[in-house]
């Protein structure tokens, strides 16, 4: 019963929903019937567009995160560990992290064209910063006790990073790792609207000029569920990696 | 917690250096910029002794315990354990307040930490449960530290120090933070470990009392001068309430309310 409580909304809504489309309250140019949406979605599936365009939106998505957030926690690292690298860079980054990087966009369309570099390159930039921050964040707040107790106990410099700082550091990184999959969703959506040729984006834009709201909606909920998904698996490395944080160990 | 003594295989495989070091300063001086805080130190400690060290705070008991740990450099003057005046940082293990366990290491694990200066590590996980059966607390190896009492997680940082086999084991305040009943606990164990493995013990306690059941010198530490130097020569175990003690305690209190 407890369990159930938090499907009842969602069911509510699904099935006012439902009932608005099928009265006519509804009109299916703005807003198709659930059922036409399913019925969208299994259409969409079996022509093998959707999971084409799924697994190339994935692809670009992973890509960007993983060249923006590899930068972003390598010279997050570098900065706090290394006082001559913050101060040479720091400050740097921190007046760039200001510029909403969606606001290159034109920028990089004409840098890029329309091409994947451009799509991967925002993505990469906005992903970036939130795992360059919390890194530096993380490696900055790490217990100077234990890091005086592992000089004190002859540990070296390596097993120092290791054992100490960067496990020290990871609750912190894990914070921007989440932050920084929820901006690669939101570039990419933005990125593959505006300009693409295949893609989650594009299969929405392409529906849309045929009026095939249903499939916008597919869309939609298919970049949702891709977030969510995303998220779940960060939450369960996240409770994996810090089980020993008893924030984490009742979960 | 008698566990090593019930245990004599176990314990004569773990004496292998039961000694301690002689420690010696000479003419110690510490500055942090330009606030002296150790004026000129000297003092012998013989190998094997129990000292320890009272003072008010911010006197330099911490900084002048750093120094004989190695963990910072006098401005001026020499420390020299066994007479030798470098070379022996491993030699020396320090405990701190606080028992700065790695979080994210099981307790097995943090022990180990007190290893980490050793090259081969085959055996470091025997090592290390039995160090905790010294301690009492064997079974909790696989614990996360965040699970045990603060007197648990002290009796681990306790084994830490003491499974490289220390020749001098140095405590800053160890049992500051504990409640009167554990402190006791834990008393008796530190006095039964320094007992079974023969190293010096250098405690610093803002806790006279502490000092006189435990030492078998007490050393007063004001204005960053060996202000006094007593000799605790009672039997052990000693008990609370000890008149003889009492007394003892008296004079390092009168002093150090400059009465
Ligand atoms: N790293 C440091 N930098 C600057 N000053 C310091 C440093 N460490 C200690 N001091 C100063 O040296 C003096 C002695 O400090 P210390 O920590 O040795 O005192 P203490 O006797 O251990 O005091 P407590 O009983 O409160 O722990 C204090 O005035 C302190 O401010
Ligand atoms: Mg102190």
């Amino acid at each position: 019963m407890k369990r159930a409580l938090p499907w009842v909304v969602p069911v509510v809504i699904l099935l006012a929903w439902q009932a608005a489309s099928q009265f006519g309250v509804l009109r299916d140019q703005i807003m198709p019937a659930p059922t036409a949406v399913a019925e969208a979605f299994w259409r969409v599936l079996r022509s093998g567009e959707l999971l084409r365009d799924i697994e190339i939106s994935t692809w670009r998505a992973f890509a960007g995160f993983a060249v923006g957030g590899g930068i972003g926690f390598a010279l997050g690292m570098l900065n706090g560990l290394s006082g001559l690298s913050e101060k040479l860079t720091d400050s740097t980054l921190q007046m760039v992290r200001n510029i909403p990087h969606l606001a290159l966009i034109p920028l990089v369309i004409l840098w890029f064209g329309i091409g994947e570099e451009a799509k991967l390159f925002l993505v990469a930039l906005g992903v970036f910063f939130p795992i360059y921050v919390n890194t530096l964040h993380g490696v900055r707040s790490v217990d100077r006790q234990l890091l005086e107790m592992a000089r004190a106990y002859g540990m070296s410099e390596r097993a120092i990073f290791w054992r100490v700082v960067f496990p020290g550091a990871l609750p912190s990184i894990f914070v921007g790792l989440r932050y920084g999959l929820g901006i690669m969703w939101l570039t990419l959506i933005v990125a593959e609207t505006i300009s693409a040729s295949s893609g989650i984006g594009f299969m929405a834009m392409n529906a849309r000029e045929f009026m095939m709201v249903d499939v916008v909606v597919v869309s939609i909920l298919i970049y949702a569920l891709l977030g969510k998904l995303a998220d779940s698996i960060a939450r369960l490395l996240e409770r994996t990696c810090l089980a020993w944080n008893p924030v984490y160990a009742d979960v | 917690m008698n566990v090593s003594l019930a245990d004599p295989v176990r314990e004569s495989e773990l004496r292998v250096s039961t000694d301690g070091s002689s420690v010696s300063l000479r003419g110690i001086t510490k500055s942090f910029g330009v606030q002296e805080v150790l004026h000129g130190i000297d003092l012998d400690i013989p190998a094997g002794q129990f000292v320890a060290i009272v003072g008010r705070s911010g006197c330099g008991k911490s900084t002048l315990l750093r120094l004989v740990a190695g963990l910072d450099k006098p401005t001026s003057g020499t420390v020299e354990i066994d007479g030798r005046a470098t070379g022996w940082r491993d030699t020396v293990r320090l405990m701190f307040q606080e028992p700065r366990l790695l979080p994210w290491q099981r307790v097995a694990a943090n022990v180990e930490v007190g290893l980490s200066h050793r090259k081969s590590g085959d055996d470091r996980r025997r090592l290390a449960i039995e160090t905790l059966a010294q301690v009492g607390l064997d079974d909790r190896a696989k614990e996360w530290p965040s699970v045990l009492s603060g007197g648990q997680k002290q009796r681990v940082a306790l084994a830490r120090a003491l499974v490289s086999h220390p020749r001098i084991l140095a405590f800053d305040e160890p049992l500051g933070a504990l409640d009167a009943l554990t402190r006791i606990e834990m008393q008796s164990l530190i006095e039964q470990v320094w007992q079974d493995k023969g190293f010096t013990a250098i405690v610093v306690t803002h806790d006279v009392t502490e000092a006189v059941t435990l030492a078998d010198r007490v050393l007063l530490l004001d204005a960053g001068r060996v202000a006094m130097d007593v000799t605790v020569d009672l039997p052990r175990p000693r008990r609370h309430g000890d008149p003889e003690a009492a007394a003892i305690e008296g004079r390092i209190l009168d002093r150090l309310l400059g009465r």
